[in-house]
């Protein structure tokens, strides 16, 4: 009896310490999340619950003990009443919302474009494409929007462009404004679009778009039919990488957008560091990431897991 | 033809003179650079016909199918269906429906929306579309699946949902690229029968590609055996199992045995050969006409070959050996014997007695004898 048990148990005790190696490499991303993403979150929105005071740091503790050992708790709600009583931040979160969506949506015509195209050239020169799609990330993110500003500028590019065809009799002022915003936009994250699009174009199998032929759709009917459909977990991904970003976009604005018509972005960095209010920045930025951030994550996953 | 050929009364669609071929193949060749895929093909195939184009990979048959499909345009030739000339018919103008190998199902759809893609397609009211995917779903017995998704089915339901996706058009030809290729060997034997049934319910004219003999022996109502580009044979499957014209078919098709000879007599109704390697004279019944002196093959099947320790009367068509090996394969067993020219013959036996009771066994010295008609000159 007892040398029949003797393997059994071994076999447990290793399929036991197996999980919990298991359990280990899943527990992994969560510690990350909660190291990188949920306590910041938590110390973002404490700094939204308290009070804006002209010291270091500029905003008052919420927790506070007091001598015969009480725990005093403030709690400062004035902040987000202020975000959707005072029309300043919700003009500033439709312009958000606006320039994000429109250049998402340039983004994906452009980018499905481009990667459907990429899956259509000889496999040996694709590689140098999406080579080519990748290589200016190798320069500054920085130097990238500067380069538009040379681009777009009164004496700039474009406008020497222009002159010289003779389509414009003197230089227009393309910088500055929402449209150079979403060129900067499109410009700067048209890869994160290309890139998981054609991933999912490319491992289409080719028999689906026979099949689809032999059914009677012409070309055109087979990509509406076929490869869009099936294409949608990739332009899902890209929406999402290029959205979410846009959304809270910073420098771009700063660089080439109008002085007056401000994005969330720009909003939060006058209120942190030009007003000095910490707590309203930080209400600002909490209820971006639930109005916006949560739906489209949650949304995503919802899709994969429709998908697998 | 001899006698064996044509135990039927009726004529078949391509044994009768004014029948008028449904599809034709009109010298159709194809290239894919300095690579000839196809060369030369002519074929006419009849209405209703199931016909099994058979060969190894690297033959040309599925490349064949693929120019009938409209997928390749030939390099030369024409293609015909109906009377009319399909050639530069793109593939989603004809009237012609495939079903792929992989089954090819469009996975984001249902059963029945992959069924209804093709009826979409054609602008047909919804009413109509619900009717005919529903007949479809009857026609292979997959009613109450048209919810869910390929992804939910097993290998036979997914074949049986390409099959109606691929008839519910109603085309005028359907082509099967492998269709039984990805069963399993139960599942496949008795689709086979399902198939045909189906077939001949619907009226459609089949062309087929398989690699599987088997298959297409019990399914086709003819069969072209191809081989690097070109049709071999094109024949009934008995025609072709029984007369086989060439060396290659007759090794393609089953296993055989073939002797080598010179012929020493050529008459109407039969021919003489001496064969050393039979190490005796051959008498065939067989009406080809060679000439006398030259060098020719005799082929003979295995379950044609008579064996018995007891030599048989007469010394024409039969061979004395020694019992190399024995095959037991539960119903059958196939002897090899050597014979004093040390070519090894095979003759496959049922077995008719218990294994510990059979007459013949291992090195025993044995002597091998057929019939006279069983014998087939191959002539190239």
């Amino acid at each position: 009896m007892i040398h029949q048990n003797r393997p059994l148990k071994r076999y447990h005790s290793r399929r036991r310490s197996a999980l919990r190696d298991r359990q280990f490499v899943t527990a992994v991303p969560y510690l990350w999340l909660i190291l990188f993403f949920l306590i910041p979150f938590l110390l973002v929105f404490k700094i939204s619950l308290s009070e804006s005071v002209l010291a270091v740091p500029p905003y008052l503790p919420i927790f506070e003990w007091v001598p015969e050992g009480f725990l005093n708790i403030h709690l400062n709600i004035g902040n987000y009443l202020r975000l959707f009583l005072d029309p300043f931040y919700a003009s500033g979160l439709m312009t958000s919302l606006i320039i994000a969506f429109v250049a998402t949506l340039v983004c994906l015509v452009v980018g499905y474009t481009i990667a459907y195209s990429i899956t259509r050239i000889p496999q040996q020169w694709r590689f140098i494409f999406l080579l080519l799609i990748i290589l200016p990330f190798w320069t500054s993110f920085l130097v990238r929007v500067y380069a538009w500003m040379g681009i777009l500028s009164k004496d700039g590019l474009l406008n020497q462009l222009l002159l010289s065809l003779g389509l414009i009799q003197e230089p227009k002022q393309f910088l500055y404004n929402n449209f150079s915003v979403i060129v900067g936009i499109v410009y700067c994250y048209l890869p994160f679009m290309i890139l998981p699009i054609y991933s999912v174009l490319e491992k289409i199998d080719e028999v689906y778009l026979e099949a689809a032929y032999d059914l009677g759709c012409s070309p055109w009917g087979a990509f509406w039919r076929v490869t869009f459909p099936l294409s949608l977990p990739g332009v899902l991904s890209g929406v999402a990488l290029v959205f979410i970003p846009a959304l809270g976009e910073f420098v771009i604005p700063e660089l080439l957008g109008a002085p007056d018509n401000l994005m969330i972005g720009r909003i939060i960095w006058i209120e942190f560091f030009n007003n000095r209010d910490w707590p309203i920045a930080a209400t600002v930025a909490v209820v971006m990431l639930l109005m916006f951030i949560v739906p489209i994550m949650v949304l995503q996953r919802r899709q994969l897991r429709k998908q697998g | 033809m001899p006698p064996l050929s044509q135990p039927q009364q009726t004529l078949e669609y391509w044994q009768d003179p004014k029948a008028k071929p449904y599809i034709v193949i009109d010298n159709v060749s194809k290239s894919f650079g300095s690579v000839q895929a196809v060369k030369g093909v002519s074929l006419q195939i009849y209405k209703g016909e199931l016909f099994s184009l058979l060969g190894g990979s690297g033959s040309g048959k599925t490349t064949l199918l693929r120019m009938l499909a409209g997928f390749e345009a030939p390099s030369a030739g024409r293609i015909y269906i109906d009377d009319a000339d399909v050639t530069d018919w793109p593939a989603y103008e004809r009237p012609v429906n495939m079903m792929f190998q992989s089954y090819a199902l469009f996975p984001h759809m249902t059963v029945s929306q992959n069924i209804a893609f093709g009826l979409k397609q054609e602008r047909i009211a919804k009413k109509i579309i619900q009717d005919k995917v529903k007949w479809a779903l009857d026609l292979v017995q997959m009613a109450g699946f048209g919810d869910r998704k390929p992804s939910q089915l097993s290998g036979g339901q997914r074949q049986r949902v390409a099959l109606a996706r691929s008839l519910v058009k109603e085309p005028k030809l359907l082509l099967l690229d492998e269709p039984l290729g990805a069963l399993d060997k139960r599942l496949r034997e008795q689709t086979q029968f399902e198939l045909v049934n189906i077939q001949e319910r619907v009226g459609i004219t089949f062309v087929m590609v398989t690699h599987d003999q088997e298959e297409a022996m019990t399914m086709s109502t003819r069969l072209g055996i191809m081989e690097e580009g070109r049709i071999r044979q094109i024949g009934a499957p008995h025609d072709i199992y029984e007369f086989p014209n060439s060396r290659y078919v007759a090794e393609f098709i089953g296993s055989m045995n073939i002797f080598e000879g010179i012929v020493i007599e050529d008459q109407d109704d039969f021919v003489l050969i001496d064969s050393e390697e039979a190490g005796c004279q051959l008498y065939v019944t067989d009406s080809a006409a060679v000439p006398v002196g030259s060098h020719t093959a005799v082929a003979i099947r295995p379950e044609k070959v008579m064996i018995s320790s007891t030599p048989p009367a007469g010394n024409r068509n039969s061979a004395k050996g020694v019992v190399r090996e024995i095959a037991y394969l539960g119903d059958i067993s196939i002897y090899y014997v050597e014979l004093e020219s040390g070519k090894m013959v095979q003759a496959a036996r049922p077995n008719l007695l218990r294994f510990s009771e059979r007459e013949v066994t291992w090195d025993e010295e044995v002597y091998l004898f057929w019939r006279a008609e069983n014998g087939v000159i191959l002539t190239s």
